[in-house]
């Protein structure tokens, strides 16, 4: 079996009828760029609230953190987008299911059941390493923080949190690079982010090895841009004294 | 609001479990083998031998810097014209479940491959240079002294990684296979019940997966006690 090569496939004018299938591939990376980044913003923002909670004192704001954290962690990414992607819209109440099926156009539905899925995934990752942060600082600064005479609140503020941010920096680059390869799962839901636009490619062309080779490599340059920019924070951030410190 | 009816599900348990065994399968077979090549691809990385480094170093990041979505469409896409260029397989042979596999057992085994580096590098250095002192060669040094030791250390994220493994399975929806979340969705799918098999087949994945990560949680407990006496 031989398979004919034609790398001019890119160049060539798309069956959608505006543009070539190089643009195909370049609106799926963007989709894919504004999907990861808008959704690592609520992963931030949660999983440092629910890494704070694991770690304050009191049974039962660290037990709903522990509980959330076990809920995303294990029901796998796919069940989770299909769920809020098929199942929310039905069982929300108020008619907000409703409104969210009837005011908004598709492409915006999935790529905000897509952008909060993410999201939500990924905090519960988030928020082991915050608190993994927070638990790693001595002891003694809480409460050096305490007799200092701030509330407990001031003293996450301006003691805690500060340091413990800035000795998770490196985990939280991990899981950044995750939040792109993750994004590639929300193809199942019809977005047209990156891996769809391969596989729609593939359908309209037949040209499977291009298609496949093309979106790899842009997996790989998004890796390499994202390992660059973080490594720059990291050097930047890194606290003197402490293992991989100067 | 939604009217729930979750009288598809009884009937449809038989089918849920052939999907079940499915994914179990791949777990399986991912993991036997994902743990033999990580080891030996870790190996690689630590030998002093260059090209064997350069190679499990290539892999092992190559691997990780692509989304599972894309490496199974890509086992999904090369797969069966090998081995049915090799076996001169009737081209409707279904060889999907065996593709798929293939796929995660070479994943996996990048992300196995460094655990267990680092559980290698765990062994403190003394250990080796007390084998050879003892007579023993670097191979013998490796199978007696440092992968025994390497090993217990690592087994609960070993067992963590298969956890995330059983969930990822799930992922072999891109092929149309029927493992268990795709059985799920062809039974809502089929009898308009979308919404119940879907979290239906949430709440199977969350009881094993909580299991299972308890289980482990306890044994890591107990190794950890047991190294403090």
């Amino acid at each position: 079996m031989s398979y004919q090569w034609n790398w001019g496939i890119f160049l060539s004018p798309a069956a959608s009828g505006d543009g070539t299938y190089l643009s195909w591939m370049l609106s799926g990376l963007q989709t894919t760029i504004l999907l990861s980044l808008s959704a690592w913003v609520i992963a931030l923002a949660l999983g440092s609230l629910m890494g704070v909670l694991r770690t304050v004192p009191g049974k039962w704001l660290s037990g709903l953190a522990a509980t959330y954290v076990e809920v995303f962690r294990n029901i796998p990414l796919l069940v989770q987008l299909f769920i809020w992607y098929f199942v929310l819209p039905e069982v929300l109440p108020f008619g907000l299911g409703e409104r969210f099926k009837q005011d908004l156009d598709p492409v915006t539905q999935q790529f905000v059941s897509a952008m909060v899925c993410l999201g939500f995934f990924t905090s519960a990752r988030v928020c082991e390493q915050v608190r993994s942060g927070i638990n790693a600082l001595p002891r003694g600064q809480k409460n050096a923080g305490l007799a200092l005479g701030f509330t407990l609140p001031q003293t996450y503020r301006y003691v805690l949190l500060p340091m413990a941010f800035r000795l998770v920096v490196p985990p939280l680059t991990s899981e950044f690079l995750n939040i792109f390869k993750n994004s590639a799962v929300c193809s199942t839901i019809g977005l047209l982010e990156l891996a769809a636009q391969g596989r729609q490619l593939v359908d309209y062309t037949a040209q499977p090895y291009e298609s496949f080779i093309a979106v790899t490599a842009l997996y790989l340059l998004i890796n390499v841009v994202v390992m660059t920019l973080m490594r720059h924070v990291e050097n930047k951030t890194r606290v003197p004294g402490y293992l991989g410190g100067k | 609001m939604h009217d729930f009816d979750w009288s598809s599900i009884p009937g449809a348990l038989p089918f849920l479990w052939e999907g079940m065994k499915v994914s179990l399968e791949i777990t399986a077979i991912a993991v036997v083998f994902g743990i033999l090549w990580g080891t030996a691809l870790a190996m690689m990385r630590l030998s002093p031998v260059k090209p064997l480094a350069m190679f499990a170093a290539g892999y092992v990041n190559l691997f990780r810097a692509i989304p599972l979505v894309m490496v199974l469409l890509w086992f999904f896409l090369i797969v069966p014209q090998v081995l049915r260029g090799a076996f001169n397989l009737d081209p409707n042979t279904d060889v999907r479940l065996t593709s798929a596999m293939i796929g995660f057992a070479l994943f996996e085994s990048a992300y196995y491959s460094e655990i267990i580096r680092a559980g290698i590098q765990s062994v403190p250095k003394g250990q080796v240079s007390a084998a050879s002192a003892l007579g023993m060669s670097y191979a013998q040094a490796m199978r007696l002294v440092v992968l025994p030791q390497a090993f217990r250390n690592m087994v609960p994220l070993l067992l963590t990684q298969a956890i995330v493994l059983f969930q990822d399975t799930s992922l072999v929806y891109v092929s149309a296979l029927a493992d268990f979340f795709g059985a799920a969705y062809k039974v809502g799918d089929r009898d308009g019940r979308l919404v119940e098999l879907l979290l239906f087949a949430g709440a199977v994945y969350f009881a094993i997966c909580f299991a299972a990560s308890q289980l482990v949680r306890r044994y890591q407990k107990k190794l950890n006690a047991h190294v403090a006496h």
